[in-house]
């Protein structure tokens, strides 16, 4: 190709010699895919064996899809999917729509100063870590902290905000949306720089007030992007959120806070159990996938680009 | 050409007395007071539940012991301010060591990462044999995860458990990162690689001495990335690293401040300073290197970001 030649007629070898340091490139992606991705994958055959440490993959009995029928019969295992369903519905509800609107607060702003500190402002809480954020939300929210010690002052009782299970989902959620809301809504801002003004001038020519604007040009111009960003959140919908519901499991209790993830990590690294672990997880990757793939496919019949395909926008 | 056009767009609106002078579209009516007044509402709400959490733990963690008990352990502006707290916490070699465990892994990852995916990311930018399937092996990770098991165990099978490699090399390689890189690299000219090509510059020298000049936005930003990935790492630290002289600040961060363990035992340390300024002096140290590096890559976003989200 690059002499000219059509790439069709040059022998492999030969490209090959011509390609060599491109593929020399290529080496130490490829490794870590193998060691950190490939590999582990297989791995997986530990959640169709009854894993023993000391015997290894090679020495440990297969037992079958029994680890799969315990998961079955397992109580904690259905209140981790129940929970993880839950924080998820949650999300979607509460999550999904708050960064399309704060993109269409912050795009309705004139001043570009105070737009662009804004944005730097929202954008920051992204950076931080979960347990940043859950020890921020502690010093403001929890037991001990500035609110309920202001009540106190008060005379007012204090609220468990960060110990009731009851309304955890309520507060994963708002952490969530202190926490990335910012973030999210840059892919929103992007899709919005890209509609045409035209469209908007012709729109208020013909009379159309702010809101019929938004409507009929704002709206059905973000609609592939929103479809896209909701096919992303369906294949992620079985993975809430580890490492905050970890952070927040002794507090709240495995009742509302254990999520599969978590299950897979106190069932097999905490608790031993490696091939429960290892079915559970397995399980999760599987319905993700196909989650994705499904809602994928859901978007193309409705005539969206979806994921899958290289031309988006 | 498009400067040109619009700029004469923008001339005949004016001329039409269309454009108000503050470069506000014509089509939008003047701000009406009320819509004005609820959008200063949301954004002034959402820039104090930003700011005041930070500015609380700062303060308390700079408060002196006579105004933390006067205002009933927090303050959101310290009058007297010390740096008690934060010579407690360093007075011993703990935090020292989780500081220099968290540079060194964010340090090492970040170099290790930008380096495999800019390499991954240019060779599969351009028609290269096997450039195919290999792209598609990186996108099937986007796809489907091996599940934390048996993670764990190929750590494990790898000796690299209780180890910093365990921090850093599971981490040194994120498809997403990689889209980004590789969308920014599918927008430089062919015809600049060949010319390049032409006067006898090999491949490595081509990506070190075309490519990588032209891309410092998108290097800065996904640079940025993986660096805050390494300083955040917290799951990792824990599943992996048992040893305490191993622990990175967000580990620190987790067993002393969120699940609240003794501070003054493990840090060796006499508790002078009220507990609660130290938890913070500890929260702000996990906080400080994000904001400070933060302002200088912001910029970056824009550009780095946007090009590489809306392709991927």
């Amino acid at each position: 190709m690059h002499d000219g030649i059509p790439v069709r007629q040059v022998s492999w070898q030969a490209r090959m010699r011509k390609d060599k340091q491109m593929l020399i490139m290529m080496i130490p992606g490829v490794l870590f895919l193998a060691l950190f991705f490939y590999i582990p994958i297989l791995g997986n055959v530990i959640a169709f064996q009854d894993y023993q440490p000391f015997l290894g993959i090679s020495g440990s009995d297969w037992v079958g899809m029994q680890n799969f029928v315990d998961l079955y019969f397992n109580p904690d295992f259905w209140v981790a999917f129940r929970n993880t369903i839950v924080l998820a519905v949650w999300q979607l509800l509460f999550f999904f729509p708050v960064p399309l609107a704060l993109a269409l607060v912050v795009d309705s702003l004139i001043s570009t100063k105070i737009r662009r500190w804004f944005q730097s402002l929202v954008y920051l809480p992204h950076f931080l870590s979960w347990v940043l954020v859950i020890a921020l939300f502690q010093q403001v929210l929890g037991g001990a902290g500035l609110v309920n010690n202001m009540l106190r002052d008060f005379g007012l009782d204090t609220i468990p905000f960060m110990t009731n299970p009851d309304t955890f989902p309520l507060l994963a959620t708002i952490q969530l949306i202190w926490k990335e809301c910012g973030w999210a809504m840059i892919i929103f801002l992007a899709s919005l720089a890209a509609i045409d003004g035209s469209l908007y001038e012709a729109a208020a020519a013909d009379g159309a007030g702010r809101w019929r604007r938004m409507w009929h040009i704002t709206l059905p111009g973000l609609r592939s992007i929103i479809v896209l960003l909701l096919i992303l959140r369906i294949g992620d919908i079985l993975s809430v959120g580890f490492e905050q519901f970890l952070l927040q499991h002794d507090a709240v209790g495995a009742g509302a806070a254990e999520v599969i993830d978590t299950f897979t990590y106190f069932a097999g690294v905490v608790g031993g159990g490696w091939s429960i672990g290892a079915a559970a997880g397995l399980a999760k990757g599987v319905v993700a996938a196909l989650l994705i793939w499904g809602a994928n496919s859901l978007a193309h019949r409705m005539g969206e680009p979806g994921i899958f395909q290289k031309k988006v926008s | 050409m498009a400067t040109t056009l619009t700029s004469s767009r923008k001339a005949a609106r004016r001329a039409a007395g269309l454009t108000f002078d503050s470069g506000r579209p014509a089509w939008k009516e003047p701000a009406s007071p009320l819509y004005s007044t609820i959008k200063a509402i949301i954004i002034g709400a959402i820039t104090l539940t930003i700011v005041i959490p930070i500015l609380l733990v700062v303060s308390t963690s700079l408060a002196d012991d006579k105004q933390l008990i006067a205002a009933g352990g927090y303050v959101l502006w310290p009058t007297n301010p010390t740096f008690a707290a934060y010579e407690a916490i360093f007075s011993g070699e703990f935090m020292f060591r989780a500081l220099g465990v968290s540079a060194v892994i964010t340090a090492v990852g970040t170099f290790l990462a930008l380096f495999t995916t800019i390499t991954m990311a240019y060779a599969t930018s351009r028609p290269v044999l096997f450039g195919r399937p290999v792209l598609l092996l990186v996108l099937f990770t986007l796809l489907f995860a091996p599940g934390l098991i048996p993670m764990f165990l190929m750590v494990k099978q790898l000796g690299l458990l209780n180890t910093l490699w365990s921090l850093i090399l599971p981490s040194v390689f994120a498809a997403f990162n990689f889209v980004v890189m590789r969308s920014f690299f599918m927008n430089i000219p062919t015809e600049l690689i060949e010319a390049a090509r032409i006067d006898g510059a090999s491949d490595f020298m081509i990506l070190r001495k075309v490519v990588l000049p032209l891309s410092k936005a998108v290097i800065a930003v996904v640079g940025l990335f993986y660096a805050v990935g390494f300083w955040n790492a917290f799951f990792n630290a824990m599943l992996y690293i048992n040893d305490q002289t191993l622990y990175p600040v967000q580990l620190v961060l987790r067993n002393y401040v969120v699940q609240g363990g003794s501070m003054a035992e493990a840090i060796g340390v006499a508790t002078n300073p009220p507990p609660q300024s130290m938890q913070m002096a500890i929260v702000v140290v996990a906080l400080v290197p994000i904001l400070v590096v933060y302002p200088f890559l912001q910029k970056h976003f824009n550009k780095g970001v946007i090009t590489g989200a809306v392709k991927g």
